[in-house]
């Protein structure tokens, strides 16, 4: 008598470990074999995109800071990006360089966080203890700049809030000489590492043209040999005048993708060396007293500026009619912000472009015919992050 | 195509009864088509030599209650190789079925699946059309205009019952919405006097 053949439903998630947030992954199981996967995803819906409806566009930032939550800055950016493109603001050079700066701490943030939880799901532990340690570090940045460790609320439509403080781009350069050497370590303990290489060396391989037909971005598409990298080809603020190189992956494997990220975050520490030797001094935001706030001092003896100080942040800020896309580089690849504004102080519409969402979308393709202990390798090798999954 | 200028010309002459208008905005080009249209649209930008929009970014809507053509929906495309982007856009009413654009962009499937979610927007040739962002069971578009930003229900743990139920919103305080739209610069009586 032929045995039927029988396929298992596993229920993954949404509170495990390894599927870092609230994923709940239903997937089809023919023995150990992966048929099918089923992502269900929303467990962390906030409705960020109707409550920005409902904000000023000052208000609106620090929505940003709550989608992809390790790396909050590079949200920020998009938006400001987007206001800025359509209120025609010129932005002062030096806050160019602190956006740019902290853009690349915010992707040294999320890649540590990327690569080391990686190495956490396919079974090593040290990586994870030294990344955080550093990672603790950069937050600290974060907070003598912006006063919170992550939700920062830091940059601005015509800038950023506020000055750096004294001594803070000489803590940072310290930084950077100190951190390639971690960098360093953390490779000898993964990238040669055996058991490391059979979880993930040939474990969800993305083609090239499936990677533009699922609309991957940043290093999921990098990680399968496009060489596509919005700092340099859609350039913005002043990552034109700086040098750095674009990793590129071979294979698209789940290796290829850990090691672009690891070679990303020497690219990022060589642009925030570049950054603080060639930031200028001067104003840190827009003097345009309709769109960024006075200084205190002003408000005491300004009638004027207390006049704008008031309307600021009462009505806030009018944006004209228009209709715009603003994209920047995240960490994970493509976030973008398309902005509907109808002439009053809030966004008629912000659909927020999230890349973890395209990426997950695709997690049936890539885990399909695995195992499932590879589960967690891909998972953690699409660098998933629920907060922009699902906004 | 090399410049926006020459694409939205070549555009214009290739698609010509397929685009209402079309324009160049924030170096994006942005056209406007007919809703019956989209598939081969799409499909046109995606495999011609000249555009090579490869990469389907993003399908959202927008909702205009006012208007007898409720929704606008909008679609935007991105060409590696030209380094350009597309935004798509037509309207539709709020009970028009939409084609889908799964056997295109396979990552089409979760986007449309959320304006499906989101604006309550039907597409034909979908192969899974669920919500997908809403709890299960949920009721009503959120993004739609008139949803309102409070919701309807919420979830608590019942002590009594010993399970997560579901209530209508209670608010301790109403949902205020302050009207602070005033002009910055003084009202237009004001300037008229000072005409006179």
């Amino acid at each position: 008598m032929a045995k039927e053949k029988k396929t298992l439903n596993l229920n993954f998630g949404p509170q495990h470990p390894a599927a870092h947030g609230v994923l709940r992954l239903i997937l089809q199981l023919d023995g150990e074999v992966v048929e099918k996967a089923d992502p269900h995803i929303g467990l962390l819906h906030r409705g960020t995109e109707k409550l920005i409806e409902n904000k000023t566009y000052i208000q609106a930032v620090p929505y940003f800071d709550r989608l992809d939550y390790v790396a909050p800055m590079n949200q920020e950016h998009a938006f400001a990006l987007a206001i800025e493109k359509i209120l025609k603001i010129e932005v002062p050079s030096r806050a160019k360089y602190i956006r740019v700066i902290f853009c690349e701490i915010g992707r040294i943030l999320s890649h540590i966080l990327n690569v080391t939880t990686q190495a956490m799901d396919v079974g090593a532990l040290t990586p994870t203890l030294w990344g955080f340690e550093e990672r603790e570090k950069l937050m600290g940045f974060y907070e003598r700049v912006s006063g919170s460790r992550l939700h920062a609320n830091y940059f601005r439509a015509g800038g950023v809030h506020k000055d750096l403080p004294a001594g803070l781009d000489n803590d940072i350069s310290e930084f950077c000489e100190k951190f390639p050497k971690i960098i360093d370590d953390l490779e000898t303990l993964l990238t040669d590492n055996r058991i490391f290489k059979q979880r993930n060396v040939d474990i969800g391989i993305v083609s090239k043209q499936d990677a533009l037909d699922y609309s991957f971005s940043g290093v999921m598409l990098r990680g399968s040999g496009v060489a596509w990298d919005l700092r340099r080809s859609q350039s913005y603020d002043c990552y034109d005048d700086l040098d750095f190189k674009i990793p590129v992956g071979k294979n698209g494997d789940c290796y290829d993708r850990y090691l672009c990220r690891i070679e990303e975050m020497r690219e990022s520490i060589k642009i925030i060396k570049q950054c603080l030797q060639n930031i200028p001094n001067g104003p840190i935001k827009t003097e345009d007293g309709k769109i960024s706030p006075p200084p205190k001092k002003e408000l005491k003896q300004s009638m004027e500026a207390l006049i704008h100080h008031f309307k600021l942040f009462t009505e806030g800020y009018r944006v004209e009619e228009d209709e715009i896309y603003a994209a920047v580089e995240a960490p994970k690849g493509e976030f973008g912000v398309y902005l509907i504004s109808d002439g009053s102080s809030k966004p008629y519409k912000c659909k927020i472009r999230a890349p973890g969402f395209t990426h997950l979308q695709a997690m049936d393709y890539l885990i399909k015919g695995h195992m499932l202990a590879d589960v967690p390798a891909v998972l953690g090798s699409m660098d998933i992050v629920f907060g922009e999954v699902d906004r | 195509m090399k410049n926006l200028e020459d694409l939205e010309k070549f555009l214009n002459s290739e698609l010509t009864s397929k685009i209402n208008n079309s324009f160049i905005k924030h170096d994006n080009i942005y056209i406007n088509i007919d809703h019956d249209e989209l598939v081969e649209v799409i499909s046109f930008l995606k495999t011609n030599k000249e555009t090579k929009f490869r990469q389907l970014i993003e399908i959202t809507a927008v909702d205009y209650p006012e208007n007898e053509n409720r929704f606008k929906m909008v679609y935007l495309l991105l060409s590696h190789e030209y380094n350009q982007r597309i935004i798509i856009n037509y309207s539709i009413k709020e009970n028009e079925v939409i084609s889908s654009l799964t056997s295109i962009f396979p990552a089409a499937n979760w986007m449309e699946r959320e304006v499906f979610d989101m604006y309550g927007l039907n597409f034909k040739n979908h192969p899974d059309l669920r919500r997908i962002l809403t709890d299960y069971g949920f009721e009503g578009h959120p993004l739609r205009k008139d949803f309102p930003l409070t919701g309807h229900n919420e979830v608590r743990y019942s002590e009594e019952q010993k399970k997560v139920i579901y209530e209508p919103v209670k608010l301790e305080q109403n949902y205020r919405n302050f009207d602070y739209d005033s002009p910055w610069e003084g009202t237009k009586y004001i300037k008229e006097i000072k005409k006179s």
